[in-house]
């Protein structure tokens, strides 16, 4: 009993903390997501349902920013973590400069996303000076200047799905760089002497060892682009309405603190729809990995 | 299959700036390896036997010399081609795998005509286990399976696609005292069963010598002696080879060989046809006998009682080891008194050396 107490004490300040900062404002949410119009600063509300629910699922609005979601997740989860896994193949197959180039891959992890928005607008803004670099490029094989940034909605997500795909690519890249540094070199070395193709070992060898850490990866990455927003903002600006550019979590400060805020109570439905969501989500990858994922 | 080492050399380049140059781990080997034996790699660790065996798998690639498989030169061919097993010392099964998908994964990297249908593959998976005794472990994981047992899986793993030789990299190093007298005698049996010609390093003598029709005793690189494991015992050629094989270790003494005697101290032990040298002596445990007229006095240290036979733990000026142990018959217990012991000496078990050099006299 004395232990417990201990134990308990020691971890009084992560109660803390985690219970005001987490599990408050959680508990806290879901309530708001039920109580209709309510009002921070008179602390009323009219009633209790699930009018906020209906309303938001009929926003056209939201129902813009979930699309725009929904694509994100399924082009970029998928393609960054390929290309993450096709980077770092190459990198541990190479000697040679190796470091360099894994510098290379790094600094956009280290690089301010803002800044980041800064170069992606030198590379797709028109300007009265210039069409932007990628349009320069286009150009040259004889392709009309395209708006990337304030032009038509599939050029848009393609700028976003860009920018958010080189954006979270750096981590996933070194996650799996280490993963692959530690396979065990003599499973590669039992299988050269088997006359084993690169193909096969690659698939049947170096896959399954890093299937944990690829699925981790693919986990966390759903995830964080079911998150997205600040990509968004960094290339168009805060009106994403406008510019039909609105994520859900976008939706949701909106509905807080835009031009068209105060509705605590839709954006908490909101909310609590992405938790419904991104659970789902989650479930279902575990669902699978345990399937596909060794150890 | 009938290997061959032509002057084999291996030289890893120096990763030491201010000594550069290179590494040689195998310096000028040559062997030749009857077909159908079992041949022991034995020397210290670094003495380059591992790099001997996967300079034989062709994982590494030999700065000198030629390899010959029967009468193919195989030197250049990469280790897919050379048609070798290789049982890593950690045995290397695929986790992810069970013991029957480990053992088939060899097979079924096979192409075109080579190519096996699944049935095949499981008799022949089937036959390998039912050889190495494993059959009732097929459907595990490798982590369900003890040391002993994932150790025979790994063998069949390698005998599965019918090698031309075996190889075996410390096969018993990572199991325990008594799984390791089991599984050499297994080793052994397997490769008498099937006949085929293997090759296994190993830094314990005691492993080496007990199952091998043949055993190579190496030093940083170089051959030392070659030759079945009691030739070697009873006749090594040089001082190492003495040290390195035997429990308990030979004793080595300085010694004189003076007017055709050999002397240890100022005692003449025995006669010694060779001119006036300084030089190391080194005698067997079992080269000292109690019986007849002593020529070796020693300090008698203590005497410990093995049941069958006695070790006699002694002391003497001249001896290079702390301690000389000698292994005699138990009858001679009751004449183990008092802080002195006279040994007479068997000729056969006494070897003398070269004390610079270290060569046998």
């Amino acid at each position: 009993m004395k232990n417990n107490l201990k134990g308990w004490l020691y971890l009084l300040p992560a109660v803390l903390f985690l219970g005001v900062f987490m599990v408050y404002p959680l508990i806290d949410v879901f309530v708001y997501s039920f109580e209709e119009g309510y009002n921070f600063a008179s602390q009323t509300y009219f009633g209790v349902g699930e009018y906020n629910f209906s309303y938001v699922l009929h926003d056209p609005y939201f129902l813009q920013a979930l699309k725009n979601t929904f694509i994100l997740v399924v082009i970029t989860v998928p393609l960054s973590t390929g290309l993450a896994l096709l980077i770092s193949v190459g990198l541990s197959s190479i000697k040679k400069l190796r470091e360099l180039y894994q510098t290379v891959y790094f600094l956009p992890y280290v690089t301010n996303t803002l800044a980041v928005g800064l170069v992606f607008m030198i590379l797709f803004k028109q300007t009265p000076y210039s069409d932007g670099l990628a349009n320069t490029v286009l150009s040259w094989f004889g392709v009309a200047p395209i708006d990337f940034i304030g032009g038509p909605y599939w050029a848009k997500m393609l700028v976003l799905c860009i920018y958010t795909i080189w954006v979270v690519m750096p981590f996933k890249v070194l996650i799996l760089t280490s993963a692959l540094a530690s396979v065990n070199e003599t499973y590669y070395d039992a299988a050269k002497v088997d006359g084993t193709s690169k193909f096969r070992i690659f698939r049947k060898i170096t896959l399954p060892m890093i299937s944990p850490t690829l699925f981790y990866l693919i986990i966390t990455g759903f995830i964080g682009a079911f998150k997205a927003y600040s990509d968004a903002v960094a290339l168009f600006g805060t009106d994403l309405n406008a510019a039909e550019m609105n994520t859900i979590v976008g939706y949701i400060y909106d509905m807080l603190y835009g031009n068209s805020g105060g509705y605590p109570s839709y954006a908490s439905a909101a909310a609590i729809i992405l938790f419904v969501i991104v659970l789902t989500i989650t479930c279902i990858n575990l669902l699978v990995s345990r399937k596909n994922v060794h150890y | 299959m009938k290997v061959t080492l032509k002057n084999l050399t291996k030289k890893f380049p120096s990763r030491n700036k201010k000594n550069p140059a290179p590494v040689v781990a195998v310096n000028d080997f040559s062997l030749d390896i009857e077909d159908g034996t079992l041949i022991a790699l034995l020397g210290p660790s670094g003495c380059g036997k591992s790099t001997t065996l996967n300079l034989l798998s062709g994982l590494q690639k030999p700065t000198g010399g030629e390899i010959y498989f029967g009468d193919d030169d195989v030197t250049n061919l990469p280790p897919e081609n050379r048609g070798v097993g290789l049982v890593f010392q950690n045995y290397a099964l695929y986790p992810h795998l069970t013991v029957k998908q480990n053992i088939t994964f060899p097979l079924e990297n096979r192409k075109g005509k080579d190519k096996l249908s699944k049935a095949e593959m499981s008799d022949m998976a089937t036959e390998v286990a039912k050889l190495v005794q494993i059959e009732e472990l097929l459907d595990r994981k490798p982590s369900e399976l003890s040391g002993g047992q994932q150790q025979r899986v790994a063998i069949a793993r390698a005998l599965v696609k019918e090698p031309r030789i075996l190889l075996l990299d410390e096969p018993l190093s990572n199991l325990d005292a008594r799984l390791r007298l089991q599984t050499r005698e297994e080793i052994r049996r397997i490769q008498r069963s099937t006949g085929i010609t293997t090759v296994f390093v190993t830094h314990d003598q005691e492993e080496a010598m007990s199952i091998s029709d043949m055993i190579v005793v190496m030093k940083e690189g170089v051959l030392q002696q070659k030759g079945r494991p009691q030739e070697v015992y009873d006749d090594p050629c040089n001082l190492f080879v003495a040290k390195f094989l035997g429990t308990p270790p030979v004793n080595v003494f300085d010694g004189e060989i003076k007017g055709g005697k050999l002397y240890i101290g100022n005692e003449a032990v025995m006669s010694f046809d060779a001119p006036d040298a300084t030089v190391d002596v080194a005698i067997r445990p079992e080269g000292f006998t109690l019986e007849g007229e002593g020529c070796f006095t020693c300090s008698l240290d203590r005497v410990e009682v093995m049941g069958r036979d006695i070790s006699v733990v002694a002391g003497h000026a001249a001896s290079q080891n702390d301690v000389i142990r000698a292994i005699v018959d138990s009858d001679n217990l009751d004449t183990l008194k008092g802080d002195k012991v006279v040994f007479g000496l068997k000729p056969n078990k006494v070897y003398v050396f070269n004390k610079t050099t270290g060569e046998r006299i």
